[in-house]
């Protein structure tokens, strides 16, 4: 019998990384979050969230990585189905063609956009040339969801799309042999057994997206301003540690918190494990 | 397909299992003959720095940042052995306060004779004793604007700003102390002032402008109003100037209520391990040539006297690389906010953001 | 009925792939724009491409970021995958435990995962480029696991005792049925650790000794005073680079299978 204790053991190195680059760092974190400025234990770092200020740019970070994560995953989702359903010999090479955009730095597509989308851009020209009203959408939330999409499509098609391709194409031939129809077949086979592939891909769209505070600073025109945004301006403009890490702690345990609610929900369900 | 993507993967792990030897682990070697050297982005002419290393024989490491604010961060956490830095004004007196500046040894730098004495003069507002600091550029913070949208009587003042009509058309400079100070001048108060009622009044005031304005920026200001998507932005004077180059109608003022005049200066931190080669460094920075070198490359002021007599009169007239004395008047030097004021104008950036 | 399906699928096909590409097609035509600002069109030239072997910085930053991406791609890859199948076969709740703390790197800010790295290095080991690599296999480590798990939670278990059963090694067990079906995952928890590091600023930015120069870190301190144009032409040429790996790969690749075929 293949020994399971065994095989478990090769996390080993990676359980020893985890203790070392993942929670050591985060002591350091802690240490500052508890303490103020002058060294004495405080919890009102921690509590700060609670700031309207704070509570405002929250709630408008997890809305801005929720209509992230639902347009990744309604744009991901037909394209993963799309490319599993492709009859040519090279799929692994349109699968790369969606990766390939990555290789260009991240920093300087984002810049591309603004070239794209400013009120004299390239998107603007077009529909002038059209005779179709310009839009004003650079330095606004949809700009920065735009962007946010635009980032994360990748993290979101690959895992659906290995997910899709672990499926026995004789399960959805049996199916419709048995007189399921093309929507009964995608909703009761399709999506369930993809699910593992749609809740990576969530995890690593919406997680980043939560403290992400690179592309509302540079598609947002400093007009709004995210969770991340704030934490990196108390690292930095403000010189307060102590509260950045405060509020980080905070945001961790928040979105923690979400994903074991996730987690047993699921568990409930079927008894699977969820990533 | 399988077969070919293993290989894929084999043929890049074995390309770079060469590559996988590191060096520069040991960067606090104490080699005598090395120097790391901490610098904004893009603000020295990489010929210089080519001609420093072979006329001294010194090996520089040579380090950029983009924001003071990330350099100070990193600087605090005491990850490196800077043995120079060059920053600006503010930041600089907040470093002398905390004690982690050296005092330069003047004598040993022949060249430091070349700086403006009427810079080093202004330069008093962060090292009173002039002790610590040698000037390296100048310039100021002022309006850039589209001279076919906006007249110039309009940008005269700061109140053109808060003009309703170029509503989506404002681009205000995204740097808590620079806002602030547009809207402390437009009020009549000091822009060093540190009474709350008064700073409020500019958070109030910032708020107001926020519904004209088109975009928060800090970097490449210019770039939006080259391509004509703004009327006019609050930048730096080397920001303007570069702007200018690509776009005839734009033009720079320092509107009349005053504005900010900054000085990015060369000190010596207390981490530094090569004194001597940090003294030929700075006197290297002074001298004629590397000084118009890096004049014609970062394109701000220079303290350097000796640098005129390399430029043509149109250079020296343009009153945007070279602010006039009366414009120089009007400004004044940043000094640094103790840690209440700062905590306090940063809350209140941070609510005109989420406002 | 098919032949409208695809091609509505084509038609979607192609406008995501527009809405990826757009931003390149932009970086490609500035690459080519003979004016250092990036919204005026100053002509068509290729000074860019010529300088750009001149410029010693820039090349110097090229070898770093090529050092530093691969190895701490390659040996994130191999932490990942092994931790994956370890974590797979873990109880349940350790193995909660585990992923949980996987998702730290997620879902910290940048900075915070920067700096925090930074107080840890500075207290061990002095700054260099080996410590942006340790930096980078943090932050990308989880990004492997969680492309490889989804498909060794997919995968059939009944294979894999059946190879045992006949008298299969678990290494030889592993390396015919457990491979070849986590491997597409395995390779796009690489790639995605391999972009993951060539994009990455902050962490790196924190990380880095002196002297230390990556095309990220490059990029973002000439933000303030304007990217140099032979930064886009790089891009351009390592874009090239990937794309014409990838198509000879490609077809290398079938011309194989049609001998086979044969």
């Amino acid at each position: 019998m293949f020994n399971k204790l065994r095989t478990s053991f090769l996390a080993a190195p990676y359980a020893l990384w985890v203790l070392i680059c993942t929670i050591l760092p985060l002591f350091y974190i802690l240490g500052y979050a508890i303490t103020t400025q002058e060294g004495s234990l405080t919890f009102e770092n921690l509590t700060a969230i609670a700031e309207p200020v704070h509570l405002k740019s929250l709630w408008l970070s997890i809305k801005v990585a929720f209509f992230t994560t639902v347009i990744c995953l309604i744009i991901a989702y037909p394209v993963a189905l799309i490319l599993h359903n492709l009859k040519i010999t090279n799929k692994s090479f349109v699968v790369f063609l969606f990766i390939l955009p990555m290789w260009m730095n991240f920093m300087l597509r984002i810049l591309a956009w603004q070239i794209i989308l400013s009120n004299n851009g390239i998107l603007n020209s077009i529909l002038s040339t059209l005779g179709l009203p310009t839009i004003h959408i650079l330095y606004t939330k949809a700009a920065v969801t735009l962007g946010m999409v635009y980032d994360f499509l990748p993290y979101m098609i690959l895992p659906i799309y290995n997910a899709l391709s672990k499926i026995n194409d004789q399960v959805i031939e049996a199916a419709s042999d048995l007189g399921a129809n093309w929507w009964t077949t995608f909703t009761k086979i399709t999506i369930p057994l993809s699910r593992d592939g749609i809740i990576s891909g969530i995890i690593m769209v919406f997680v980043p997206a939560l403290s992400s505070f690179v592309v509302s600073n540079l598609l947002g025109g400093g007009k709004v301003l995210l969770i991340g945004n704030v934490i990196e301006q108390e690292f930095t403009l403000a010189r307060n540690w102590n509260l950045g890490s405060g509020l980080s702690i905070i945001l961790m345990i928040f979105v923690l918190l979400s994903m074991g609610i996730m987690n047993s929900i699921d568990d409930s369900e079927n008894g699977g494990m969820l990533v | 397909m399988k077969k070919k993507l293993i290989s894929f993967l084999s043929i890049f792990v074995l390309g770079i299992t060469p590559m996988l030897s590191f060096t520069g682990c040991g960067s606090d070697s104490d080699n005598s003959d090395t120097l790391v050297v901490l610098n904004y982005g893009k603000y020295i002419e990489s010929d210089v720095l080519k001609r420093f290393q072979e006329e001294t024989g010194i090996k520089v490491k040579y380090e950029e940042y983009e924001s003071v604010e990330d350099m100070y961060a990193k600087y605090k956490a005491g990850s490196i052995n800077y043995d120079v830095i060059c920053t600006s004004d503010y930041m600089i007196e907040t470093m002398r306060l905390e004690g982690e500046l050296i005092p330069i040894d003047y004598s040993s730098l022949p060249n430091y004779e070349n700086i403006d004495p009427s810079i080093v003069e202004a330069s008093e507002a962060f090292d009173p004793t002039h002790e610590y600091t040698v000037p390296y550029f100048y310039g100021t913070v002022g309006i850039l604007y589209n001279t076919t949208m906006v007249d110039e009587e309009t940008v005269s003042s700061w109140d053109s700003l808060w003009d309703p009509e170029y509503k989506n058309q404002i681009v205000m400079i995204n740097s808590q102390r620079d806002a602030f100070m547009v809207a402390l001048e437009k009020l009549g108060y000091d822009i060093n002032t540190t009474d709350q009622k008064e700073l409020e009044d500019a958070y109030n005031l910032l708020c107001d402008e926020k519904k004209y304005v088109y975009a928060y920026l800090q970097d490449e200001t210019y770039e939006c109003m080259i391509s004509e998507d703004a009327a006019m932005a609050v930048c730096y004077s080397g920001e303007a100037a570069m702007g200018m180059e690509y776009n005839e109608d734009l033009a720079y003022t320092v509107p009349k209520e005053g504005g900010n005049l900054w000085i990015d200066s060369w000190f010596v931190p207390r981490t530094c391990k090569h004194y001597d080669a940090a003294m030929k460094w700075i006197d290297f920075m002074c001298e004629e040539e590397a000084a118009t070198e890096n004049f014609e490359y970062v394109w701000y002021a220079t303290p350097n006297t000796k640098v005129a007599s390399h430029e043509d009169e149109e250079t020296l007239a343009d009153e945007t690389v070279f602010p006039s004395k009366e414009t120089l008047d009007r400004c004044k030097l940043y000094e640094a906010y103790d840690n209440e004021t700062l905590d306090y104008t940063t809350t209140l950036w941070k609510k005109l953001k989420a406002y | 009925m098919t032949k409208v399906k695809k091609g509505f699928s084509n038609l979607y096909l192609g406008l995501v792939f527009l809405f990826l590409y757009a931003p390149i097609i932009v970086l490609i035509v500035l690459s080519f724009n003979n004016s250092m600002s990036r919204t005026v069109w100053g002509g068509f030239t290729f000074k860019w491409y010529i300088n750009l072997t001149s410029n010693d910085d820039i090349m110097s930053a090229l070898g770093t970021t090529i050092k530093i991406t691969l190895s701490s791609s390659i040996l994130a890859t191999i932490l990942g995958t092994s931790a994956a199948i370890g974590i797979h076969y873990m109880k349940k709740r350790h193995a909660a435990i585990m992923l949980g703390a996987t998702n730290i790197p997620l879902l910290n800010a940048d900075i915070v995962t920067g700096i925090s790295l930074m107080l840890l290095f500075t207290r061990f080991t002095p700054l260099g480029e080996f410590s942006v690599v340790l930096a980078h296999i943090a932050f990308s480590v989880p990004y492997v696991i969680f492309n490889v798990l989804p498909r060794l939670q997919s995968l059939s278990e009944a294979c894999f005792e059946a190879a045992m059963d006949l008298g299969a090694t678990p290494w030889y067990a592993f390396c015919k049925v457990v491979w070849p079906e986590i491997f597409p995952g395995v390779l796009s928890g690489f790639l995605m650790a391999l972009t993951m590091s060539l994009d990455d600023f902050t962490i790196t930015y924190f990380t880095k000794g002196a002297g230390v120069n990556t095309l990220s870190t490059m990029l973002y301190t000439q933000l303030r005073k304007g990217i140099q144009p032979e930064l886009y032409a790089l891009s351009t040429i390592l874009f090239l680079l990937a794309f014409v790996l990838l198509l000879v790969i490609n077809f290398k690749g079938s011309d194989r299978k049609e001998a086979v075929a044969k």
